[in-house]
C-alpha cells in the first residue's frame, strides 16, 4: 500500500454527480428569472423551442466544466505531506505537511450524504478559507485519510499497512443529546435576531404598507380616526391585538430557534477516543470532528440569562483549529453541570475549586467608565432635548442608562481569579461566561493603561491565547504586574512546541 | 497607589534598554514630512484669508513644533525593551501605555524588517510572532540593524535550546 500511496488519486466519481446536480440547482434560479422576464408576453411554446437548444448547451457546458474539474483535481498522500493539485486552465498545487495539520474533520451536507460522500477538511490553524479541503470522497476514504494523518502525526512514519491497522476505536461516550434534550435546547435558543430581522423587513417594505410607519403625527391622526373606533370597542380588543402581534413574533422566534438548533445539534454525540474528543452532530449536514485533548488551549463555560435558572450550561473548547467558522468548538452545547464536569476533567482542566479567591474590578474603574460616558452623553442629551423635537433625546439618555446598568452588572458579576495551574475570568451580560485558561498555555501577556487608568492606578491585562482572547479589566497596577510575573514563570517552564506535540521533539 | 508611578520601571525592577537614538531622528523626519505638507496648506490658507499675518501660520507653527520637536522626544522616552529572563518585553505609549511580554519559548517566527527610511538611518524593526490570536505579533521598531540581527539570533538560539 505504501507504494501506491505516493501516486495521485482522484476524488470519488460520484462527487462529480453531486457537483453537477448542485450546479444545475444553481442554474434553476437564473433560468427561472430569465424565463419570467422573457416569456411574460406572447405565445410561450414558440419561444421555448427557440430557447431550448441554448439552455441545453448551457447545461452541457456546465457539466463538461464540472467533469474537467473533476479529472484535473488530484490529491497525493506523500511521506511528509498531503498535496492537492487542481485547476483546468490555471493549475494550483498546495502542500500541507503533516505536522502542520491540526485536525481532519469530515462534513456531510444533505446531497453528498445521500451518495455516501464526505467533504474532508484539513485544519491547519490558518483560519477558515485557507484550509485545505477535498470535496467529495467516499466515507471510507475520508475515514482512512483521517486515520492516516493521525498516525503520521503520532510519529509512525511508515504505517504497518495491509491489515488496515486502525482497529475499531474503543470510544467511551462522554455526552449525548437525545431528541428531547435537543428540543429543550431549541426552546432556549429563542432567536431575537429573527424578530429583529422581521421588524427590519417591515421597515424595508413599508412602502407596501398603506401608511408610513415612522410618521408620528400621522399616527396620532390614525389613532384619532379608526383608533378612536378601536378604542370605542374597548380596551379588550386593543389588548387582544397587541397580544396577537407579540405572540406571532414570539412563535416565529421560538420556531426559528427550534429548527436551527435541531438542524445543528441533532443526535449529538461526544466520545472519548484514543486520539481525543470525537464529536458528531447534525440532522441534514452531519459533521464529524476530533479535537485532540492536548491541543485544548482553554475552556469557556457559558450560560444564558434564562437557562441559568434551570441549571443549563454550555462548554466550549478553545483550540487552534476552527470549527466551521467559529473559533471555539462546542463540546457540550447544553447540559447540566454534573454532565459537564467529566468532560472538563477529560480535557485536563479543572473547574474552579470552592476555596478559590475571586476578585472583582476596582470600583473606581467602573465609576470612571460611567463618568466618562456621562461627560459625553449628558450634554448630547441636553442639546438634543433643546434643539430636536420628538423624543430624540431619549436615545443618548437611554445609552447612558445602559452604560450605568452595564457597569453595575459588571461590578456584581465580573470576577477574576488566579489558581495554581489555571486562571479564571468570569464576565458577561445576559450570558454569563467563565473562561478557564491554563497558565502554561498562554502566549503573551500585555499590560495596557490609558491616560485615565494611569492617573487612577488601574490597568487591563490582555493575554495572548492560541485561538482566543482573554482580557481582564480594571486590575490594580501592582496586581497586574504580580499576575504577569506569576504567569511568565509558569509559561517559561514549557516550550510551545512541546505543548502542541504530545510526543515532543 | 496614590502616587502614580511615572515610569513602568517603578513597578518592575528590571531595567529597560533604550532604543537607538537615531530612531528619534527617524520619527522627526517622518513628522517633518507631514509638517511640511501642513505648512504648505497653512501658507495657502494664510494668503487666502485676509487679516493679520500669522493668523494661520502661528497655530500651524505651534502644531509643527509639537509634532516635530516634542512628541518624538516623549515617544522615544517612553519606549524601551528588555530581553532579561528569556523573555522579550516591549514598553511603549505616551498617552495609552502598553507593556507586553513574550517568553522566547512562545515565539513562532521572527521578522527583521527595514523600510526605505529605516534603511537610510541603519535601523530595523524586529517583529516576533506567537500562536496567540490577540497580540499575535509584537513589533519593536527603532533598533540598530545589527542589534536587531543579534537579538534575532539570541531569541533563535534560546528557542533551539528549549526544544532540544
Amino acid at each position: 500500500m505504501s507504494e501506491a500511496e505516493t501516486e495521485a488519486r482522484r476524488t470519488d466519481p460520484k462527487g462529480f454527480i453531486v457537483r453537477a446536480a448542485m450546479m444545475l440547482a444553481q442554474l434553476v434560479i437564473p433560468l427561472g428569472v430569465a424565463s419570467v422576464t422573457i416569456f411574460d408576453d406572447g405565445e410561450l411554446t414558440g419561444k421555448l423551442a427557440w430557447a431550448a437548444p441554448f439552455i441545453g448547451a448551457l447545461i452541457l457546458f456546465n457539466v463538461l466544466v464540472a467533469y474537467l474539474q473533476w479529472t484535473r483535481l488530484t490529491y497525493t498522500v506523500g511521506d511528509s505531506d498531503i498535496r492537492v493539485e487542481s485547476g483546468v486552465l490555471s493549475r494550483a498545487a498546495r502542500s500541507v505537511p503533516y505536522e502542520r495539520i491540526q485536525d481532519v474533520s469530515l462534513e456531510q451536507k444533505l446531497l453528498p450524504r445521500l451518495f455516501g460522500l464526505v467533504e474532508v477538511k484539513f485544519e491547519t490553524g490558518a483560519g477558515g478559507k485557507d484550509d485545505l479541503s477535498l470535496t467529495y470522497l467516499s466515507e471510507a476514504e475520508g475515514e482512512r485519510l483521517r486515520e492516516l494523518v493521525r498516525n503520521r502525526q503520532e510519529g509512525e512514519v511508515t504505517i504497518a499497512d495491509g491489515a488496515e491497522m486502525a482497529p475499531v476505536e474503543e470510544a467511551t461516550p462522554l455526552f449525548t443529546m437525545g431528541s428531547k434534550r435537543v428540543l429543550t435546547f431549541g426552546l432556549f435558543e429563542f432567536s431575537l435576531a429573527v424578530v429583529a430581522v422581521l421588524a427590519g423587513l417591515a421597515q424595508q417594505f413599508e412602502f407596501l404598507l398603506p401608511f408610513d410607519l415612522w410618521d408620528f403625527d400621522q399616527w396620532e391622526q390614525r389613532l384619532a380616526g379608526p383608533g378612536q373606533w378601536l378604542a370605542g370597542l374597548g380596551g379588550l380588543a386593543q389588548a387582544v391585538g397587541v397580544i396577537a402581534a407579540v405572540l406571532t413574533l414570539a412563535v416565529v422566534g421560538v420556531a426559528t430557534g427550534l429548527v436551527r438548533t435541531s438542524l445543528r445539534e441533532w443526535n449529538f454525540r461526544l466520545e472519548q477516543t484514543a486520539k481525543g474528543l470525537r464529536r458528531r452532530r447534525g440532522l441534514l449536514t452531519r459533521t464529524d470532528l476530533v479535537m485532540p485533548v492536548h491541543r485544548v488551549q482553554a475552556l469557556r463555560l457559558e450560560t444564558g440569562f434564562l437557562r441559568r435558572h434551570f441549571g443549563w450550561h454550555g462548554l466550549k473548547v478553545i483550540s487552534l483549529a476552527s470549527d466551521s467558522g467559529a473559533a471555539n468548538h462546542d463540546a457540550v452545547p447544553f447540559g447540566q453541570m454534573e454532565e459537564i464536569a467529566p468532560v472538563v476533567e477529560t480535557t485536563g482542566f479543572a473547574l474552579p475549586s470552592a476555596d478559590l479567591e475571586w476578585e472583582r474590578a476596582l470600583k473606581r474603574y467602573r465609576i470612571d467608565k460611567v463618568v466618562l460616558a456621562a461627560l459625553f452623553l449628558l450634554p448630547v442629551t441636553a442639546i438634543s432635548a433643546i434643539l430636536a423635537d420628538n423624543w430624540l433625546w431619549l436615545a443618548p439618555f437611554g445609552s447612558l442608562a445602559f452604560v450605568m446598568l452595564d457597569q453595575w452588572w459588571g461590578w456584581r458579576n465580573a470576577w477574576r481569579a488566579l489558581g495554581d495551574r489555571q486562571l479564571y475570568s468570569r464576565h458577561g451580560w445576559f450570558t454569563s461566561s467563565l473562561a478557564i485558561a491554563s497558565r502554561v498555555k498562554l502566549q503573551s501577556v500585555d499590560i495596557s493603561q490609558g491616560p485615565i487608568a494611569r492617573l487612577r492606578g488601574y490597568a487591563s491585562l490582555h493575554l495572548g491565547l492560541a485561538g482566543g482572547r482573554l482580557r481582564v479589566h480594571g486590575m490594580p497596577v501592582e496586581e497586574a504586574y504580580a499576575w504577569r510575573r506569576a504567569l511568565c514563570e509558569s509559561m517559561a517552564r514549557n516550550d510551545f512546541g512541546e505543548l502542541l506535540e504530545r510526543s515532543g521533539s | 497607589m496614590d502616587e502614580t508611578p511615572d515610569t513602568p520601571s517603578a513597578s518592575t525592577p528590571e531595567e529597560l534598554t533604550q532604543l537607538d537614538p537615531r530612531y528619534k531622528t527617524l520619527m522627526r523626519t517622518v513628522a517633518a514630512i507631514f509638517a511640511f505638507a501642513l505648512f504648505i496648506a497653512a501658507t495657502i490658507a494664510e494668503f487666502a484669508i485676509d487679516g493679520w499675518t500669522g493668523v494661520v501660520w502661528l497655530p500651524a507653527v505651534l502644531v509643527i513644533a509639537y509634532l516635530v520637536i516634542y512628541l518624538p522626544m516623549r515617544r522615544y522616552a517612553t519606549r524601551g525593551y528588555s530581553l532579561a529572563e528569556e523573555r522579550l518585553r516591549v514598553v511603549r505609549g505616551v498617552l495609552f501605555h502598553s507593556d507586553t511580554v513574550v517568553p522566547f519559548g512562545r515565539v513562532q517566527h521572527i521578522d527583521v524588517d527595514q523600510g526605505p527610511l529605516e534603511r537610510g538611518f541603519g535601523l530595523a524593526t524586529l517583529t516576533v510572532h506567537t500562536a496567540g490570536s490577540h497580540n499575535a505579533s509584537v513589533s519593536l521598531p527603532g533598533l540598530a540593524h545589527e542589534d536587531a540581527l543579534t537579538m534575532r539570533e539570541d531569541i533563535r538560539a534560546a528557542i533551539r535550546r528549549d526544544t532540544q
